[in-house]
């Protein structure tokens, strides 16, 4: 209880009103000591072996990594052979800063990583494989993977979502010629053209002494790829140099912004100085036969003038990234939620962090995701993508093995304990859970998996029967420091409860204390674990004590939100749209019921929010249930 | 780490307290490794601490930051060193040797930011924090949010004669006048350079006149502009009058890919400027953004962003280069100058303010330190032992730093454990 800022610093010194805050803020606290229990840890037998789901050089790295420093390793791939991509790929562009000198483009070396893999005791691979479903949880996985015509069920303490892209289906792409001309490829038809030495045209077997790039070719579309593929652009100037092992042949970049941002810039500075590699800025609209063989590529808005046409023997698409999730769970989760990651629409497909602070962040604890899987990301980005999603890996199976949570609260050891014998399987626990954490069975009887759990608390606010628990935190002692706060009875007086999330919300009022800005004296307010934990038994019981309104501080929700544990806010607000039920059945005006989302940076507008609050309060005026 | 790795200690010291840094110390200690911060600025956060919000969430940095703070309190195996600064790295990959010079703060652990200290002080001292563009006392707290929440003693300003009243009204026996600076050595297996950045000087760039032309601002500078605790408490008003800003003119590049200057790009700034233009938006419903760009770089997912800053009708585009700006005659108001690539033609446009999208110069470039190598424009290098994150290295944003400092802590970790 931070009695100096709640009842000290924001109200009027020595007024009775502080004293009265005061009063009620230790009584909270004394009961809040006395209903907590010493937490203890939730410690089963776990296994700390890393499966990496994905053979290319994400999953490659992310297993060499995890390896190295000490685990266990399954990597399964569901090709006859490891690589990835890069095994794909003529040539690569140089790794570090410093190196974007000539030459520009060096040998892959994927042999040697795959070799240094295949040869490590710590790795166990398997080729043309696939997870066929993954039970259990954190520390306990058991992860069914098929291969060859068999299967094999192996013990996962984390996973490593390392599954990797594929091209845009170019042949959606007809405006640009592709399917039209043998000689409009695609970037990674390319490099297998360019393995051979002299580029050919694939129409006639002539030279290929003019190629032009088309860049953004599905990306940066409406219509197509709504997102940039962050790659594309080096992709091209690497080819470009492709093209320039002929002396005589000259590459055509037609951007719409060339992207090569931090130190990549000067791999772009180092082709630009090259006379046969050319580019220009423009909208492509159309790829046609010039009739004599070669194509022209034809322009809008481009450098060179409004319309025009550019001809070229070769034309090269520059397409983008397809996440493997897109349309395909790929871990095949035996959970009561779904196989995947949920809500994978808000990244385009992409397993993604919502969180730009914690960028490995999925909704599905254990499960990290790395390389372009996460994001469009180049070779050199998505090794050090792995290397940091290998480190949260061996974290999650340690925390486990300890009976520690994982982000956000990455110390807390208590976890949900429900009392069964009261369930009434009415399965919103098991729905709410934001991390699927929670099981069921046919009869809707919860199955609680605690190493899957963030103990964001919102099973035990989205339990009706109040029978879900942590040693220091539940429902009863939230209800119980309510029920001794003071309730003037004073009709002038209103009694108002904040509940406020102790992430965001509740910071912005200790500052707002902290600047010594005033809160209105009506208001008690007590910090919870998140939104997500607000159980309507306490607004029930508030209101039935002569609590005059209830308001609830917590994260933006939404497509952006801010909410640590995704739901949180959201399904609190959810919850209050059914409060009203209870509020008629104590023939209680709506309104004394809110729910207002603020960030941590609002502690100039917080006092004002709260006051407002207080007044509309005061306008429908005081609980009839005052008193009795 | 697994049980036959547990038997050694892995120590990591980690230099710089902001983002990356951050990350880097509550992603170790999580794994079980000891953690040493040194931040050379009395708070923790380094840059994000000065930023209003993050694209593309438009969400508070301090958000994020209190969170890692809180994981920080939480963990035993952290001790975090402020107004400290490495002088010396010696040794090699297992076993190093950091000498550490920690700066008195003048304030104890008995500080409880009552601010008495602050309203006794009768020395002012420019607010650095708001990059200069205000004042505190001499005795002050860095911001609102700060951690430590403890205030500071800058000593360079205090006034001799003031009777040491910052000591005499604190009731917490928390003012030491004495503290004397004092130096430490650390041993450690491993470092983490995450020493991040520093805004290029714009006053280096003639063309573009910051500091000669009035109301000629840096993207830095509009963060703090925008911020609530910032100098204007988050209104939008031009320098020289105090005017809200109607016409707003970007100019993209302001240093960077210019071989004079940055010949990197800075990576953040297109999108920098394309969040400030929402802050102008949402503050001034009438008000006009204009950009000048070579190429709008929003790499990834972030392309949804600039769309959404593109629907705006009152934002506008210009690839070219700027090429002069001016002070109007017989006014505040600004003149850009460029030529338009598309069109060839020269174009002029008045604002209230510009800003400059400022690129970012690594730490390194400023300031070395003894023992680390680095490029010619100042990014820390990596090698065994010594492992670069985040903006020191490699110009990257909040979350890509995030990511990056992972991906270095198993890598000081291995180290550590002598793999």
């Amino acid at each position: 209880m931070s009695l100096r800022e709640l009842a000290v610093w924001s109200q009027e010194p020595k007024s009775d009103e502080a004293q009265l805050a005061a009063e009620d803020y230790i009584k909270m606290g004394v009961i809040k000591a006395q209903k907590g229990d010493i937490p203890e840890p939730y410690v089963m037998e776990t296994d700390k072996t890393i499966l990496v789901i994905g053979g290319g050089i994400a999953g490659m790295t992310a297993a060499l990594q995890s390896a190295q420093s000490g685990y266990q390793v399954v990597l399964v791939e569901k090709e006859d052979r490891l690589g990835g991509f890069v095994n794909k790929l003529y040539k690569k562009v140089p790794a570090a800063a410093g190196e974007y000198k000539k030459p520009l483009i060096v040998d892959t070396d994927i042999d040697k990583t795959i070799k240094e893999v295949e040869g490590n005791p710590n790795i166990k691979v398997f080729k043309s494989a696939k997870v066929e479903k993954t039970e259990g949880q954190p520390g306990q996985f058991d992860v069914t993977i098929a291969s060859n015509g068999n299967s094999e069920v192996v013990k996962i303490g984390s996973i490593i979502l390392a599954a990797g892209w594929r091209p845009y289906d170019a042949n959606k792409l007809e405006h640009l010629g592709y399917g039209k001309s043998k000689d409009v490829v695609t970037n990674i038809e390319f490099e297998d053209l360019a393995r051979n030495g002299i580029i050919k045209r694939p129409s006639d077997g002539k030279d290929a002494t003019r190629v032009a790039f088309i860049q953004c070719a599905g990306q940066r579309d409406p219509n197509h790829l709504s997102y940039c593929s962050a790659m594309c652009c080096t992709t091209s100037l690497k080819q470009a140099q492709y093209v320039r092992q002929n002396p005589d042949a000259t590459a055509m970049i037609l951007y719409k912004d060339i992207r090569t941002p931090g130190n990549l810039e000067y791999y772009y500075k180092a082709a630009q100085n090259d006379p046969g590699v050319m580019l220009t800025k423009g909208d492509v609209t159309a790829v046609t036969q010039s009739g004599n063989g070669s194509l022209f590529v034809e322009m809008e808005n481009s450098l060179l003038g409004e319309k025009v046409k550019v001809e070229a023997d070769l034309v090269v698409l520059a397409t983008g990234v397809v996440p493997a999730t897109v349309d395909d769970p790929i871990l095949n989760l035996k959970y009561r939620q779904g196989p995947g990651l949920p809500d994978l629409e808000l990244f385009d497909g992409f397993a993604d962090s919502n969180f730009i602070c914690f960028q490995y962040e999925t909704r599905r604890t254990g499960v990290y995701a790395a390389g372009c899987i996460r994001q469009p990301m180049s070779m050199s980005d998505a090794q050090e993508d792995a290397t940091g999603a290998a480190l949260k890996a061996i974290q999650a199976a340690e925390h486990v093995a300890k009976g520690v949570a994982v982000h956000p609260r990455a110390w807390d050891v208590t976890w949900p304990d429900p009392f069964m014998q009261r369930c009434t399987s009415c399965k919103r626990c098991t729905e709410e859970c934001p991390f699927g954490a929670i099981d069921e069975d046919e009869k809707g009887t919860p199955f609680y998996k605690p190493g899957r759990c963030r103990r964001c608390a919102t099973c035990m606010g989205a339990c009706p029967e109040r029978i879900v628990s942590f040693k220091d935190y539940h429902v009863d002692m939230i209800g119980s420091m309510m029920k001794n706060v003071s309730v003037p009875d004073d009709e002038d007086k209103p009694r108002i409860i904040v509940l406020a999330c102790e992430n965001d919300a509740y910071p912005a009022i200790d500052t707002a204390a902290l600047k010594h800005a005033k809160i209105d004296p009506a208001v008690r307010i007590i910090q919870l674990r998140c939104l997500g934990s607000t159980n309507l038994v306490w607004i029930a019981d508030a209101f039935s004590r002569g609590i005059d309104g209830m308001l609830l501080l917590g994260c933006k929700f939404g497509e952006n939100y801010q909410c640590h544990f995704a739901k949180g806010s959201e399904l609190a607000d959810y919850r209050l749209g059914k409060v009203q039920e209870t509020l008629d059945r104590l023939q209680l005006e709506a309104e004394r019921v809110g729910l207002i989302q603020v960030a941590i940076d609002e502690y100039n507008n917080i006092p004002a929010i709260i006051q407002k609050f207080v007044e509309r309060v005061k306008e429908i005026g005081p609980n009839p249930f005052k008193g009795f | 780490m697994s049980e036959q790795s547990n038997k050694q200690p892995n120590r990591i010291l980690v230099i710089g307290g902001g983002f990356s840094g951050l990350t880097t110390a509550v992603d170790a200690a999580e794994t079980g490794a000891e953690v040493i911060v040194i931040e050379k600025n009395p708070y923790l956060g380094g840059r994000v601490a000065q930023l209003n919000k993050y694209f593309p969430k438009l969400c508070p940095p301090i958000c994020g930051l209190e969170l890692n703070f809180k994981r920080l309190k939480n963990s035993p195996l952290i001790s975090v060193y402020t107004m400290a600064e490495v002088e010396n790295v010696s040794g090699g990959p297992g076993d190093y040797t950091v000498a550490v010079k920690l700066a008195p703060r003048f304030v104890n652990d008995n500080c409880v930011a009552c601010n008495a200290c602050s309203e006794a002080c009768p020395a002012e001292r420019p607010n650095e924090y708001n990059l200069g563009m205000d004042t505190t006392k001499a005795a002050y707290l860095p911001f609102n949010q700060a951690f430590p929440q403890k205030y500071v003693i800058d000593s360079a300003h205090c006034k001799a004669d003031c009777g040491k009243a910052c000591q005499n009204a604190c009731k917490y026996e928390a003012i030491d006048l004495n503290m004397k600076q004092e130096s430490v050595t650390f041993k450690v297996s491993s470092i983490v350079v995450a020493t991040g950045w520093n805004p290029y000087d714009a006053k280096k760039i003639d063309t573009l006149s910051y500091g000669s032309v009035k109301n000629v601002i840096t993207n830095m500078m509009m963060e703090r502009l925008a911020s609530p605790s910032g100098p204007t408490g988050g209104k939008i008003v031009r320098p020289s009058d105090g005017k809200p800003v109607e016409n707003i003119v970007f100019v993209q590049c302001a240093g960077s890919r210019d071989e004079n200057h940055l010949p990197f790009c800075s990576y953040i700034c297109c999108l920098a400027s394309l969040k400030q233009t929402t802050y102008i938006r949402e503050q001034n419903p009438e008000s006009k953004a204009h950009i000048f760009y070579i190429d709008i770089r929003t790499p990834g997912r972030y392309e949804k962003f600039y769309w959404k800053v593109k629907d705006d009708p009152n934002v506008s585009f210009t690839k070219g280069k700027v090429a002069k700006i001016v002070q109007a005659e017989g006014s505040d108001d600004v003149i850009v100058e460029a030529e338009d690539m598309q069109t060839g033609k020269k174009v002029k446009v008045r604002a209230d303010m510009v800003v400059l999208a400022t690129g970012m110069q690594p730490a390194g470039a400023a300031q070395k330190i003894n023992g680390v190598n680095y490029t010619e424009e100042g990014f820390a290098l990596s090698n065994q032992g010594v492992i670069a994150a985040g903006c020191g290295r490699n110009p990257m944003d909040v979350a890509r730093s995030g990511q990056d400092a992972t991906s270095a802590v198993l890598k000081a970790i291995k180290t550590g454990l002598g793999r």
